[in-house]
């Protein structure tokens, strides 16, 4: 991919390496593992159930896909009429090659209205960028509106999940959080229920919604034909930071096109569906440009900010159908290492799967090596991809990238080797299986071995070895054995 | 009478012999005399899965030409069956002619439950196994080539066997290969939610079609004392387990 001296590399930071001391952090922590729990277990039967409802289910994903494919095969063209109808509806679309290039665009159209408050809803690619920071730098003050986003913003976090960014948290972790930040604003009782909680965060960011001079949003979809964005959300926030303040700025990838507002119905049923089992999300809005005169209200301009960040580097690659990824998070919430260890362990904002794949392509393998090796290619995750996506075969094409860099650790970059020398010479492979079968039996107590050495003591920390009775197969099959 | 090749596969070679003569066994209680090519090594997948596609290109070569004589392959394990059958064409371009013999030997190559009642149409097994048993879907056999109801329509045969339902039976035990030793506690926290489901279920024995899932859960058994056996699917079916 791009060379690492390229001043418009794709940039995100991410501590991936320390996955392995970040999982064992997660799986000793008991309040995350009870939410952990609860989460797999529900999300998945909500999917379950959200889909049996819909018996087309599987054509419509068959058909996301293509449209999705059809629209990466034709990308150029598409911005090219997404960024035309933009313009002629009275808005400016900008380029970013990279984060800097994103956060140094986003920053000026800021200062150009002189912004001292912005609030933002959700946005992944926000994160991606660290948008945050680089504002703050600039002396704005940033309010995140999604409940979730609002509540790791306070506790300094990254996101635990690309829809549920504050899952992993309890009601009494939140209360504890709001009461420190919120004395600020006058609010110095302690809050602990549910409902009180959200009502409390609702009064506080309320405030900050009339403050705001830019709201910044994310998009879920660009509409090639209409020049429209789709923003879907549970809580309406979204909408408040597009139309309240005088200036919206919406940050996104250059994938997220849609040729038009058929495909766009069709996306529409499958992400929510995918996501939570919903048939639909609280709130869609599409916004077509910034208020004209007859409009009652609406912010005054409205800027468009998409971003490369080494997206178009995918293009053409082996990694292309990562691009067709629609952010509902049904990998993440299907698979066992991710609901095992939670999003946090993967120091990346995306995490399970997805960003498995996603993370090296911005990051370099190199600092990403672990999140697609981290997986057993269960395949559950390409099972519940609504636009198909064959992640496993994605991951490991990430496992083919790092052994052709010589990133793959020397050890096992030379046991595959002996592994296929050995695998090549029949009678030295027979030989080494015998031989491997005494050592074991050997080092055997009542059958079973209870510490390996090396590399395969990995093996014996967590279980033990029960070692092989008699001859290997071949060696007994040869003395003529049948049955 | 059609040429049956079984490949052991190397981990039931080298820790599982039985499952493999529990293969011969039930292959022709079928009606097929199976043959085991003395040369099968390894069918490269640890190579495929570790990156090193040179590697494992080579050895499905290799496979390919030695297993050329047989209408059918047959492989006690849906990872290694699926590695053949659904990873190996895509080693090659459509246009490459070494990838032919490949792509003949992805085409002839079963799962053994599948094979057996997909092409062999075999209905029941005679055997006999006394008490409750669950069966866990390794998930490469169910997700690569649809290894669901096969083991368990032959299973449902065997005398004095009660199919227990496993919760989660579609969900990873936590083996993955090099994963687990790469990566001992997730693998481990993985193992041992498949653990509390299977002592759920109060069955005496759990059965599956994949030796290194087998390994996996045994192994994790026993670290914690449990009496709880493992059984490949083939030796239930053979009347092999006790
Ligand atoms: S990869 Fe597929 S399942 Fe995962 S978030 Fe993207 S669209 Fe959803």
């Amino acid at each position: 991919m791009t060379p690492p001296n390229d001043q418009h590399a794709p940039e995100m930071h991410v501590t991936s390496e320390r996955f392995s001391e970040n999982a064992r952090h997660a799986l000793d922590d008991k309040v995350l593992q009870g939410g952990l729990f609860i989460f797999a277990k529900g999300f998945t039967a909500l999917r379950e159930i959200g889909i049996s409802q819909v018996p087309e289910f599987g054509d419509m994903r068959d058909r996301a896909r293509d449209v999705k494919n059809h629209v990466l095969e034709n990308l150029g063209d598409y911005l090219k009429q997404f960024e035309e109808r933009v313009i002629a509806n009275g808005g400016r679309v900008h380029w970013a090659r990279n984060a800097s290039e994103a956060n140094e665009i986003i920053g000026r159209l800021c200062a150009e209205v002189n912004a001292k408050t912005v609030v933002k809803s959700k946005s992944m690619v926000t994160e991606e960028l660290e948008l945050n920071p680089h504002l703050e730098k600039q002396g704005i003050e940033v309010f995140e509106s999604d409940l979730g986003e609002y509540i790791i913003q306070l506790r300094k976090e990254k996101p635990f999940h690309i829809v549920g960014p504050a899952l992993h948290l309890t009601k009494e972790q939140v209360s504890d959080t709001f009461y420190e930040a919120h004395q600020r604003y006058g609010r110095t009782e302690k809050v602990t229920e549910k409902e009180a909680l959200v009502r409390e965060a609702r009064i506080v960011l309320r405030e900050r919604f009339k403050q705001a001079d830019v709201g910044i949003t994310g998009a879920n979809f660009l509409v090639a034909e209409t020049g429209s964005i789709a923003l879907v959300t549970n809580e309406g926030n979204a909408d408040l930071s597009a139309t309240l303040p005088k200036h919206h700025i919406a940050v996104t990838g250059i994938e997220k096109i849609v040729p038009t507002l058929e495909d766009l119905g069709l996306f529409l049923r499958l992400l929510p569906r995918s996501a939570l089992g919903l048939d639909t999300a609280n709130y869609l809005s599409l916004y077509t440009g910034p208020k004209r005169d007859s409009d009652p209200d609406g912010p005054e301009t409205f800027d468009i900010v998409l971003v490369d960040n080494g997206r178009s580097d995918m293009l053409g690659s082996e990694f292309q159908d990562m691009l067709r990824c629609i952010r509902c998070g049904a990998c993440l919430n299907g698979c066992p290492v991710f609901t095992s260890v939670g999003g946090q362990a993967y120091g990346s904002v995306y995490s399970g799967p997805m960003g498995a794949v996603w993370t090296p392509a911005l990051a370099g393998i190199t600092h990403a090596a672990n999140l697609p090796n981290a997986s057993t290619f269960c395949g559950k995750c390409e099972e519940v991809c609504p636009v198909r996506i064959p992640l496993p075969n994605l991951m490991r094409h990430w496992r083919e990238r790092e052994f052709e860099k010589h990133y793959t650790p020397t050890g096992q970059r030379w046991g595959m080797g002996a592994w296929r020398w050995i695998a090549g010479k029949p009678a030295l492979y027979r030989l080494a299986s015998s031989m491997g079968g005494r050592v074991l039996r050997a080092m055997a107590r009542k059958g079973w071995v209870k510490k390996l050495p090396g590399f395969a003591g990995g093996w014996t920390e967590m279980r033990d070895l029960k070692a092989p009775e008699g001859g290997s197969f071949l060696e007994q099959y040869e003395k003529g054995r049948r049955s | 009478m059609a040429k049956v090749g079984l490949f052991v596969t190397c981990i039931v070679n080298t820790m599982r012999p039985e499952i493999g003569f529990a293969s011969l066994k039930l292959l022709e209680q079928a009606g097929f005399e199976a043959e085991v090519p003395r040369d099968q090594t390894c069918c490269g997948q640890p190579n495929m899965n570790g990156g090193d596609k040179a590697g494992a290109k080579d050895l499905a070569l290799r496979l390919a030409k030695l297993y050329a004589p047989y209408d059918y392959v047959v492989v006690p394990s849906g990872s290694c069956a699926g590695t053949i059958r659904t990873h190996y064409p895509d080693f090659f371009d459509e246009s490459d002619a070494e990838g032919e013999r490949v792509r003949a030997l992805a085409a002839k190559t079963w799962e053994l439950t599948s094979f057996l009642t997909d092409v062999a149409g075999m209905k029941e097994v005679e055997a006999r196994f006394d008490g409750a048993l669950a069966y866990h879907d390794s998930c490469a056999g169910l997700r690569e080539l649809k290894v669901k109801q096969q083991p368990r329509t032959l299973l449902k045969s065997v005398e004095g066997l009660e199919l227990k339902d496993l919760p989660d039976a579609e969900v990873c035990c936590g083996f993955g290969g090099l994963f687990c030793v790469k990566y001992p506690d997730v693998s481990g926290e993985m193992v041992r939610k498949k653990l509390a489901d299977i002592e759920g279920t109060e069955a005496r024995a759990v059965a599956m079609g994949d030796a290194g899932c087998m390994l996996n859960i045994e192994g994790a058994l026993a670290r914690k004392g449990s009496d709880i056996k493992v059984w490949h699917v083939a030796e239930v079916l053979a009347g092999l387990a006790k």
